[in-house]
């Protein structure tokens, strides 16, 4: 990258007619070429900050408790100790968290998908009365946190006899604002012809949803998707609100309790959980990172 | 006949994401306001009106007032320390190759993990005793901090781990906000020999002012909810000094059962979430020369 600097401002320095002697030319590579390494460098220790403490968590879960008892700390443990994850794994029902924290996820994700699309399609392509006070509804929920409404929704699933559910957990997140302006978006720059071509074929309005639309939008629909099920699979708050029995609770929520079963400072047991819960999510990033940065960064430009 | 389903068609099409919105976002908050004029304590049949006694009671109790200052005071430190120093960083490590996308992707990988993981792993890092950042500290012959134990260093040490977690998130966004600047205007600058400072002052800053408002607000109203670090790394403590407003609402609501005066300290919440989120609207209807 700096070579390419470098090359271009010399070509500029030629054009101007100023020729430097060989020795300054020299002396300049190598200062570059020592600026190019230092940035390299810092760049480096700045991954640093955010690998070691990853690479703590796993150290740490292969130790014997007596190795996480040693000041200053040590990174190597003498013996890698892989019990740790199976005393982690039969702390709890892990089984029923793992399957929870799925029908959870991909239950929202499929009401979400059957609710954003064709909202996204009539706010995109149809005039009727009263669509911009609909729509300007749709972007007052955007702004509205689950930290805000948790108490007044656990007091109605309450009344419903919802808790406990995995509807509790769903039903809620059925329908996404965020989805559906996202998607709006896609759906506003779909080539008018492309539609008009279809309506003179006299397709059914919800074909030209299905067949046409909905496709030329999957690069968006897979990027909600994306944000969507790591949002839920992640979430912590709500169903630590929404349910107290175990056979309701989410993966998150079951590590989060070792601490309660195996106790507080038996931290290799700990980070063992932690590494279960934490490692297949940070595989799948750098499986697909691109999609999963543009997934979270969207709503940041768009 | 048909022209008629023709008309309702779009409102069959908006009406189960409406359903939703009503019933889960829309209806609850009216609720809560409701419940914030009441006492009552969950299990009880009857609700009392009290009127504006939980407000009164509220403003009255030390702990709340110690509450909001915990929650301002963890807002500004943290969107402060996120954003500003995301700016430069986004500057620094804006370019497309292999070991910047590497790059991007380390700072960006606390984004998606749970943070229950975060909260643990930060808990133990910060361990008083045999904790990670103490080792690091005792390199540097720097004696042992108690972090999460010390009332003094406990709020700061839950910024610290908000900042590590954001940080990523605010660089990319930066990223592709300065990314979304057009070419030919820095091409400009540069033929004029505009002054790189002069330049960030006078053309990137003023292009980058959205990106940096949206993330001001974002950071904002999300430091306000934090819940999840509080309630694994510290549950409030040391005596209250990292209760913010939305584990006191959760304390309020399902240790003590005071309904009604959770409703008002979420009614309190709403009215910071909902001034943040109008100034925001406000501001961005305003600036009409990006995009």
């Amino acid at each position: 990258m700096s070579m390419n600097d470098a090359g271009r401002r010399s070509a500029i320095g030629q054009a101007a007619g100023v020729r430097r002697p060989l020795a300054v030319r020299r002396i300049r590579a190598v200062l570059e070429a020592m600026l190019f390494a230092a940035n390299r460098a810092c760049m480096l220790l700045l991954v640093c900050a955010f690998a070691l403490p990853f690479a703590w968590m796993l150290s740490t879960s292969l130790k014997t408790l007596p190795e996480t008892m040693i000041f200053p700390p040590e990174w190597i443990p003498a013996e890698p100790v892989w019990s740790n994850y199976a005393v982690a794994w039969n702390s709890g029902p892990f089984l029923t968290y793992l399957l929870n924290s799925f029908i959870v996820s991909v239950g929202i994700l499929i009401l979400q998908m059957l609710t954003i699309i064709p909202a996204a399609y009539a706010f995109a392509r149809f005039r009727f009365p009263g669509k911009g006070l609909l729509f300007g509804l749709v972007m007052a929920t955007l702004m509205i946190p689950a930290q805000l409404i948790f108490l007044p929704v656990y007091l109605m699933l309450s009344d419903w006899k919802l808790l406990n559910t995995h509807l509790a957990l769903i039903l809620p997140f059925a329908s996404s604002a965020f989805g559906i302006f996202l998607l709006r978006q896609s759906f506003m720059q779909t080539a008018e012809e492309l539609i008009e071509a279809a309506r003179l074929d006299n397709a059914p309005e919800w074909k030209i949803m299905l067949r046409i639309m909905a496709p030329l939008a999957r690069p968006v629909l897979v990027t909600f998707a994306l944000f969507s099920f790591i949002t839920h699979w992640n979430d912590y708050f709500w169903p630590l609100v929404m349910t107290t029995n175990e056979s309701a609770r989410t993966l998150p929520l079951g590590i989060a309790k070792i601490r309660e079963t195996e106790g507080t400072a038996t931290w290799n047991v700990l980070m063992a959980a932690n590494v279960m819960l934490a490692v297949p999510v940070l595989l799948a990033f750098f499986a697909a990172q691109r999609q999963i940065i543009r997934a979270f960064v969207y709503s940041g430009v768009k | 006949m048909p022209s008629i389903l023709n008309r309702l068609r779009p409102y069959a099409m908006v009406a189960p994401a409406l359903v939703v919105f009503s019933l889960f976002y829309l209806y609850p908050i009216g609720y809560m306001i409701h419940l914030s004029f009441h006492e009552w304590n969950f299990i009880s049949p009857v609700k009392t009106y009290v009127g504006l006694n939980n407000y009164r009671e509220m403003l009255a109790d030390d702990t709340f007032l110690q509450v909001l200052r915990n929650s301002a005071l963890y807002t500004v430190m943290t969107v402060l320390l996120a954003t500003g120093t995301a700016l430069p960083l986004a500057i620094w490590l804006n370019r497309k190759s292999a070991f910047h996308a590497f790059v991007q992707g380390a700072i960006f990988s606390p984004h998606i993990i749970s943070l229950v993981s975060i909260s643990l792993l930060w808990s133990w890092l910060m361990d008083p005793e045999y904790g990670l950042l103490n080792g690091l500290l005792h390199l540097f012959g720097i004696s042992p901090l108690k972090w999460l134990n010390d009332p003094g260093t406990a709020l700061v040490s839950l910024v610290i781990v908000a900042v590590w977690k954001s940080l990523g998130y605010n660089t990319l966004v930066f990223i592709a906000g300065l990314q979304s600047i057009p070419p030919e205007l820095l091409e400009a600058a540069a033929l004029d020999r505009s002054k790189p400072w002069t330049t960030f002052r006078r053309l990137i800053l003023p292009m980058l002012s959205p990106t940096l408002f949206f993330l001001v607000i974002i950071n904002l109203i999300g430091s306000f909810q934090v819940f999840e670090t509080i309630a694994i790394m510290t549950q409030g403590g040391p005596i209250n000094s990292t209760n913010t407003l939305v584990y006191y609402i959760y304390e309020y609501g399902f240790r003590f059962f005071k309904i009604g005066y959770a409703s008002a300290a979420g009614v309190i919440l709403l009215i910071i979430v909902g001034t943040l989120t109008l100034i925001y609207f406000r501001l961005l209807s305003r600036r009409v020369h990006y995009r």
